[in-house]
């Protein structure tokens, strides 16, 4: 939360603290912070398959309450519904398997995409 | 009284995180939504391609599978309904519009392709309803809030709240208006009851938004600096918000 204005800007200081080069000189754990991310995600997996509410949410509450809960037509097809893992019994380890392939697919997808879109350039 | 209408309910029923599925909107409906999404995305993509910035897409991946996580995460509201984050405007405010309407498509389609959460013919509209209406109106909001409250610097979490908050109330409001337009459900009915539902969920999505990004700002603060350089050449105008 320091801002830091003590240093007047000097001519030959050309690269800004925070400038594309700055990722580059961090310590490796520090650049590989987005598997920290992917763990912190992770992590809410699990609460989530743990703690969340099993209350219908928002819009089911809407439609249940006002007659329109039975308009849903089934799925064309089924891979994971519920974000149950098929196969798996116990029912925590399945949402907790079928959110973590989620997030990691998820992030493939976006990380993915992310490559194809970026800058050429330097 | 509940859980006689949930046995009522196609199996596949999505449980308990619901997005629209199939069959609520008409076909025409549903069709508009998809153009208004193809429409938004298409923007993103151009604006995104061959000018994102390399060191953004580990944040954008990360913050995708973050969304997906916490949109697992059913939290109570009042009388037996629950809510879920949506994220549209924490993308927005740390990715910019265009790279966080990428994100918020991503996680809506797999969560519809893999685990059958939302239909496939309105997957148009839970991508515009949850993700877009956050991502592009959300961040306009937050800011037009962050230069009326004195920079981003400091009005940074209560502009995002309130853009937060803004956004899943607004993204509600659509979806009524979509139901009655649909004549799933009149809209004199449904606008109060979304409304009114989601005016509390919001609570939720702004508490959410404002921890993450005073996470970010405790311990990454420079991931802040990365949306100027995603957007790279082409920046939104924020004088339209």
């Amino acid at each position: 939360m320091t801002t830091a204005p003590s240093q007047p800007p000097s001519p030959t200081a050309e690269a800004p603290a925070t400038g594309p080069g700055a990722a580059n000189r961090r310590p490796s754990f520090q650049r590989r912070w987005w598997l920290l991310g992917l763990a912190v995600a992770a992590v809410i997996v699990v609460l989530a398959a743990a703690f969340a509410s099993p209350d219908p949410d928002g819009l089911e509450r809407v439609a249940a309450e006002h007659g329109f809960l039975g308009r849903a037509e089934a799925a064309l097809f089924h891979l994971i519904p519920d974000y149950a893992m098929p196969g798996i019994g116990d029912p925590l380890l399945a949402r907790v398997a079928a959110g973590t392939l989620g997030l990691l697919v998820v992030f493939a997808v976006v990380a993915g995409l992310g490559r194809l879109l970026r800058r050429r350039s330097t | 009284m509940l859980s006689l209408t949930r046995t009522s309910l196609a199996p596949s029923a999505p449980d308990p995180a619901m997005h629209l599925p199939d069959g609520f909107l008409s076909v025409p409906i549903a069709a508009l939504m998809w153009a208004a999404t193809i429409v938004a995305v298409g923007i993103a993509v151009r604006r995104s391609n061959k000018s994102l910035d390399e060191r953004a897409v580990p944040l954008m991946g990360v913050l995708a599978a973050f969304i997906f996580a916490a949109q697992m995460f059913n939290f109570q509201v009042v009388g037996g309904t629950s809510g879920h984050l949506l994220g549209g405007v924490l993308a927005g405010v740390l990715l910019g519009p265009w790279a966080g309407t990428l994100v918020m498509t991503a996680v809506v389609a797999v969560q519809a392709l893999l685990f059958q959460d939302g239909g496939l013919v309105v997957m148009g509209a839970n991508i515009f309803n949850m993700g877009v209406v956050g991502t592009i109106g959300g961040y306009a909001l937050y800011r037009a809030l962050t230069v009326v409250l004195g920079g981003e610097r400091r009005a940074r979490l209560p502009a995002a709240a309130v853009a937060a908050w803004t956004s899943v109330v607004a993204g509600a409001g659509l979806t009524a208006i979509e139901l009655g337009l649909s004549g799933t459900t009149p809209l004199a009915v449904a606008l109060p009851a979304m409304l009114g539902v989601h005016a509390l969920i919001g609570i939720g999505e702004a508490l959410i938004t404002t921890a993450a990004l005073g996470f970010i700002a405790a311990t990454r603060a420079d991931l802040f600096d990365l949306r100027e350089s995603v957007a790279g050449r082409a920046r939104m105008s924020t004088s339209q918000g």
